[in-house]
């Protein structure tokens, strides 16, 4: 629901120190209303400062970011304002659940917005409904729950400010295939259900290239890559040359092309995998 | 080769709790084999790891550690000597501001000397790769530094076993890959018994052995490609399978092999 | 911000002040201590300064460290500065002021004993490690084993707590976005309102310490921790000549500010 232009955007931590170091340089891009972005590339590559800019918890070193057409970093005013527009869930979330119960912690965004009562408890039991939060929970501390519940609750706090634009850092970190699989299936369905855009970042290759509509990848804090799965898995050698594990599919694929086999096109799934392997008559 | 772990119908139950997280496990582990343990969360994966070591003892049946019965305490020091134990967590594991000194913790505890501590110490550290950074403050390492700072800390007790609980689920792919890589090397040059809890199933695939648990209880054991043949018990599990797996499956070729580049030379053999 | 809290920080180094025992090192802060606060004239502060420089040219720490670590302490020196300023009786600096020369000089004096201080104490954490100081401290202590007082286990407590600072700062800095991202506010509100602003940071950091303390109990436990006895150390602590060499300069300072202060110098 929300668009999102970065402009020349550069983050130096400690500037001025020994300590100084450039997160990210000089990164220019946009992200239309709606569209389902992952982001790619490994630790230190500045991905998790490049999200931080979009809802002002960074200023940056230079350059502007806008967040529907307006400049988010304009003044104290517009750096809370952009808080509520642009929700960030940050890796482990569930370490930040601190209420008594459930939906006081689930409440916590909304009344830090102002809502009124009424308004605060719809807003609660709509994010309980797409993160799968039974209602008989609610009332619970979260302290008593399941991992993967504590982590659901902690996501559906910052749904419950209706944010615009849903970024979220690692969100399956930790979490077994069931609770992954679970985790992803909730996040969609926000998704299109809301409208909103959503940027994950993630290092599960497999659900990047399963889900998103496009794939931005960092590499020493610059865009080394950026287009839709398609286009970027018709290039898993520079994946691999940049050091990031490309989708089981995709490292198949390349091995059956170093045997010969002319397996053709871009291919990040198993069923895009097993569709080529037909075209070549393997079954 | 007798067995240096062993567990005979091992049921346990938390003093409080309702419902049984071990029920009847039989389980031995061989000398110098690498055995993966793979499971969903509250599978009992964590607690079955966790009597390896006397840290929790059976509510009924019996855990030994070569013939040590772990419930005997007066045998406690011998036997968290013998089996050694990584944790997720790398922060809450290393007890020292400095990496030697976090080495050097088990050695002190057990009374070994000072010169041979030191040796233990740069050894162990040696073995995991992580020997320049033994001046080092932990919290400024990356989390795969941090979790092979804390592999040696175990090995400075020179264990017979190492077993890791979930040692990468916190790691990003560059840390998990140094882990795997360390003790995959630690089992195939040094002769280390390795135990690997995780529910990565492609952490499985260099293992010998897989063990998957389901409920507190072991629902199948064999070779990594034995058991990811076995694709409709995985997926009822909840468990991923490799690629390589799903596609030879769907093939209708043999699940023999895991790895992806043999995986390809059979599928290229059988269109040839 | 809070990464800039050095308490605790330990530079590691191979000067001759690195390599001096932990217990020669704490019984030095103590004679410097003593000998700061027995200083009386400026020749009195002269020397400490003099002495302070000297070993941090010795251990080659940078002023930039210390000055570092003293900013979370601005606030105390400047507030007894001016508690020095104002109440001190003596010649006014112009005619109707309150503030007096006296005042003035006991304010310097003030800043100096509290700066030289801090310094003293940085000096000594940053060129021992927090293994070797708690090992040091407990040796010292070992006498009131004795008389049944738990030494190894508050030396451990202590040590403990070193290794943790860092990592509980890391992690309250993340909670700290964390809600701020859900809008927080630390910022605004009076004193009671700001109070409360910091429940959403200390609830999780409590909860995440307990966890920690669990976890790390039974790390240690599988690490063979059963308490003090029967321990070993790879640094085992002895003294050495330089330790003595040291010792001997600790108690000629102590002496020598004696005599400067009988001369009220």
């Amino acid at each position: 629901m929300s668009e999102i232009r970065v402009e020349a955007l550069t983050h130096v931590y400690s500037a001025g120190t020994p300590f100084e170091k450039t997160a990210i340089e000089n990164i220019s891009l946009s992200i239309p209303s709606g569209q389902f972005v992952g982001l790619l590339g490994h630790t230190g590559s500045g991905k998790s400062t490049f999200i931080q800019h979009l809802n002002a918890l960074l200023k940056p070193s230079s350059g502007t970011v806008y967040v529907d057409g307006e400049d988010i970093n304009k003044d104290k005013k517009s750096r809370r304002a952009v808080k509520n527009k642009v929700g960030l869930v940050f890796q482990y979330p569930e370490y930040q659940l601190f209420e008594e119960t459930v939906f006081a912690d689930i409440a916590f965004g909304p009344k830090n917005m102002g809502l009124g009562k009424e308004e605060i408890e719809q807003r609660v039991r709509e994010a309980c409904g797409f993160v799968g939060v039974e209602e008989e929970l609610l009332q619970r501390s979260p302290l008593e729950l399941s991992g993967g519940q504590k982590r659901r609750i902690a996501i559906a706090g910052v749904i419950a400010m209706r944010p615009g634009v849903l970024i979220l850092d690692e969100p399956t970190a930790g979490l077994d295939p069931a609770g992954c699989r679970q985790i992803m299936d909730n996040i969609c369905r926000y998704r299109r259900e809301s409208g909103a855009t959503v940027i994950i970042v993630s290092h599960n290759m497999d659900d990047a290239a399963r889900l998103t509509e496009r794939l931005i990848v960092f590499n020493h804090g610059a865009v080394a890559m950026d287009g839709t799965p398609e286009q970027i898995f018709a290039q898993p050698e520079r994946l691999v040359e940049i050091g990031l594990n490309v989708p089981q599919s995709t490292a198949l694929a390349m091995a059956l092309r170093e045997k010969g086999l002319p397996i053709a096109g871009s291919i990040y799934t198993h069923a895009q995998l097993m569709q080529a392997l037909k075209g070549v008559g393997a079954c | 080769m007798d067995p240096i772990i062993r567990f005979e119908n091992v049921h346990f139950t938390y003093p409080e709790g309702e419902r049984e997280i071990l029920c009847g496990v039989d389980l031995s582990i061989a000398p110098g084999s690498f055995v993966a343990v793979l499971g969903h969360n509250g599978s009992g994966k964590s607690t079955l790891a966790k009597h390896m070591n006397a840290i929790l003892l059976p509510s009924s049946g019996k855990v030994f550690v070569r013939e040590l019965d772990t419930a005997d305490e007066t045998k406690l020091l011998d036997i968290r000597r013998r089996v050694g134990m990584v944790f997720q967590n790398p922060d809450n594991q290393i007890v020292a501001n400095v990496v030697e000194d976090d080495v050097a913790f088990a050695p002190e505890n057990l009374g070994v000397p000072s010169e041979e501590i030191r040796q233990r110490v740069d050894a162990a550290l040696r073995q995991v790769g992580m020997y320049e950074f033994r001046m080092h403050a932990p919290h400024l390492l990356s989390g795969g530094q941090k979790q092979r700072v804390a592999i040696a800390g175990v090995l400075a007790m020179e264990p017979e076993v190492l077993v890791l609980d979930e040692p990468t689920a916190m790691l990003d792919p560059q840390g998990r890959l140094e882990v795997i890589q360390t003790v995959t090397r630690l089992c195939r040059e040094k002769g280390m018994t390795v135990v690997l809890i995780t529910h990565h199933m492609e952490e499985c695939i260099g293992a010998d052995r897989l063990v998957v648990m389901s409920n507190g209880a072991i629902v199948a054991d064999g070779s990594p490609a034995e058991v990811f043949s076995q694709v409709e018990l995985m997926e009822r599990e909840g468990l991923d399978v490799p690629e390589t797996t799903r596609v030879l499956h769907e093939l209708g070729l043999p699940t023999e092999t895991l790895d992806t580049e043999s995986c390809a030379a059979l599928i290229a053999e059988k269109l040839r | 911000m809070l990464k800039d809290v050095t308490l605790g920080q330990y530079f590691p180094g191979n000067t001759v002040v690195h390599r001096l025992d932990p217990r020669t090192k704490i019984l030095l802060l103590i004679f410097f201590i003593v000998a700061l606060f027995t200083a009386k004239g400026w020749v009195g502060y002269g020397v400490m300064v003099l002495v302070t420089a000297a070993s941090m040219a010795a251990s080659h720490i940078s002023p930039k460290n210390i000055f570092k670590g003293l900013k979370p302490m601005i606030f105390i020196i400047v507030f007894t500065a001016a508690l020095n300023l104002f109440y001190t009786d003596g010649t006014p600096v112009l005619p109707g002021w309150p503030i007096t020369w006296e005042g003035a000089a006991r304010g310097a004096q003030m800043i100096l004993r509290i700066i030289l201080l801090i310094a003293g104490t940085f000096l000594l954490t940053y060129t021992t490690s927090p293994m070797a100081l708690t090992d040091g401290m407990e040796r010292l202590l070992s006498p009131l084993k004795k008389i049944g007082l738990p030494i190894h286990e508050i030396t451990m407590m202590m040590s403990m707590a070193l290794r943790f600072i860092p990592t509980l700062i890391e992690e309250t800095d993340k909670i700290m976005s964390a809600q701020k991202a859900r809008g927080a506010d630390f910022e605004n509100g009076n004193l009671l309102q700001r109070a409360k602003a910091l429940l959403p940071i200390l609830v999780p950091l409590f909860v995440s310490s307990f966890r920690r303390a669990d976890e790390l109990a039974v790390a240690m436990e599988s690490r063979c921790y059963h308490g003090g006895s029967g321990r070993t150390r790879m640094k085992q602590l002895h003294f050495a000549p330089r330790d003595l060499w040291a010792l001997l300069l600790g108690a000629v300072l102590v002496a020598g500010m004696f005599v400067l202060k009988h001369f009220g110098l």
